[in-house]
């Protein structure tokens, strides 16, 4: 019964070595290299055009590096570099063993079915058909991300926003994910809503030990989610550590900046 | 400190300089050449006038500050981990079950209650829910927080209040290295008298602690040592 022996794992279940992503002659990121375990939680942050986006997508498989390797303890075939894998191999990888929460819901889920459908998907895109299980198993879910489930039926569009920020974390962690994307998740939140959606973020990642890329501009949001930081700029990483001594004793000139420039309320 | 017991903290040649890239760059030298060794049981005070670097010196052993040389010891299952190398996970883990930090300040995401908040650690450390709640409910009770505050989040408490909550926060997870910055700054005689109590317990089962007191009492109450800082200031 006694769980206080929660040891870490230490195989790394991502690792990135290298990527670059130039669009033309434009530099997307360069060089970025790093590991991440399970239960980890990654921010990245940085000013808009920093190449945070670039990064992510290139990490989650969206778009392919100029240059580096992303590897990935997938379920299937063990570590892997995704871009290796034949696409449907790689597709199926995604549907598997990622999420991505998108700062817009929108982006993220299906308006033209209900808030249900979308939150049991992804159960059914991994071959499950039994009616009855998926049904609970998103009544289960939306609960837990604290949505009245009398409303299944409706259409994400009757939602708020925030509602619908909800129905999209649900969406993306029913079929029990190893790694969760996530782009500005709270981007466009009343601030009110955020920090309840932020509470439920950290409580979901430590009872489900997920590891999260979390994309963010929001300094507060990067202290309140993040283990540790990568700080962006101009597409290069120019300072990675401990997200608390990365805020609270900055060592490169742009984040001393970027750390000061935080206003107080 | 009895040669038999091994240092619970062994900080050795440690320097720290802050350089503000935008302000010139400036160049503050903090301390340089600092040694330091904390056993099981011991309570050191860090002493030095406002300014002095002792909450560098503690952030530094904590991993919030980084050292500009030096190296900072801790004993983490029985061998030392040098904080100021080691990777940000092997850092969180020592954090997770070796080393605590109480700051003056209560730093936590909005709007959650307290008797959550303070269950938390626990928690994340793989602790049940209801010997979590168990142990969170006593801790609060001694610490002598209101029950109608409980379910409340500690946003709108007094300092005394959220400093409690802090403190809570931190001594539920009985950590054998404890970091005191200040602890009992918002606190009345009365509960500057209970969190004096938590501090000699955790002592009195083998905890090393490092402390910042400015009020007299509870530093002479607590201390086993003190250290002045100052010492090793940065010849200017």
């Amino acid at each position: 019964m006694n769980a206080m022996t929660a040891k870490i794992e230490t195989a790394p279940l991502l690792r990135v070595e290298g990527v670059s992503k130039w669009y033309g002659h434009v530099v997307g990121c360069t060089d970025v290299s790093f590991e991440m375990r399970p239960g980890e939680v990654l921010g990245v942050v940085g000013e808009s055009g920093s190449g945070k986006t670039t990064l992510l997508n290139c990490i989650s498989g969206k778009l392919t590096p100029s240059a580096g390797s992303v590897q990935f303890e997938t379920s299937r075939f063990g570590m892997t570099d995704i871009y290796a894998l034949s696409e449907p191999d790689r597709r199926r990888m995604q549907r598997e063993d990622w999420g991505f929460v998108h700062q817009n819901p929108r982006d993220g889920l299906r308006m033209r079915v209900s808030g249900g459908a979308n939150v049991a998907e992804p159960m059914m895109n991994l071959g499950s058909r039994h009616y009855g299980k998926m049904r609970q198993a998103t009544i289960d879910w939306l609960e837990r991300v604290e949505l009245d489930t009398r409303r299944i039926d409706d259409r994400p569009a009757h939602f708020s926003g925030g509602m619908q920020q909800r129905i999209q974390v649900a969406r993306n962690l029913i079929h029990g994910p190893k790694l969760v994307f996530m782009d500005e998740p709270t981007g466009g939140l009343d601030v009110s809503v955020q920090a309840r959606l932020l509470d439920l973020l950290r409580e979901l990642v430590r009872d489900l030990r997920l590891a999260v890329i979390i994309v963010t501009h929001d300094m507060a949001v990067a202290r309140l989610m993040a283990d540790r930081l990568l700080v962006m700029k101009g597409g290069d990483v120019v300072e990675t550590g401990l997200t608390d001594q990365v805020l609270d004793d900055p060592q490169h000139p742009y984040t001393q900046i970027l750390v000061s420039s935080v206003l107080q309320i | 400190m009895s040669q038999a017991n091994k240092p619970l903290i062994l900080v050795e040649d440690l320097a720290k300089t802050f350089t503000l890239h935008n302000a010139g760059p400036a160049i503050i030298p903090v301390f340089e050449r600092l040694d330091l060794a904390v056993g099981p049981g011991e309570c050191l005070v860090l002493a030095g006038d406002s300014g002095a670097g002792k909450s560098s010196l503690m952030r530094s052993i904590y991993g919030n500050y980084m050292p500009s040389e030096g190296s900072v010891k801790v004993l983490h299952d029985g061998a030392y981990v040098d904080i100021t190398k080691a990777s940000p996970h092997e850092v969180l883990e020592v954090r997770r079950r070796t080393l605590g930090y109480v700051s003056q300040f209560l730093r936590v995401i909005p709007r959650v209650p307290t008797l959550q908040l303070v269950m938390e650690p626990l928690l994340e450390n793989g602790v049940a829910r209801e010997e979590a709640q168990e142990r969170a409910t006593a801790l609060l009770t001694a610490l002598r927080l209101p029950t109608e505050h409980w379910d409340l989040p500690p946003a709108t408490f007094s300092g005394g209040e959220q400093q409690r909550v802090n403190i809570a926060r931190s001594f539920i997870r009985e950590y054998p290295i404890m970091l005191l910055d200040e602890p009992t700054a918002s606190l009345d005689r009365e509960n500057r008298a209970i969190v004096v109590s938590l501090i000699k317990t955790a002592l009195g089962r083998g905890a090393a602690m490092i402390g910042i007191f400015h009020d007299l009492d509870v530093r002479d109450a607590v201390a086993t040592r003190l250290f002045q800082v100052t010492d090793f200031k940065t010849a200017a």
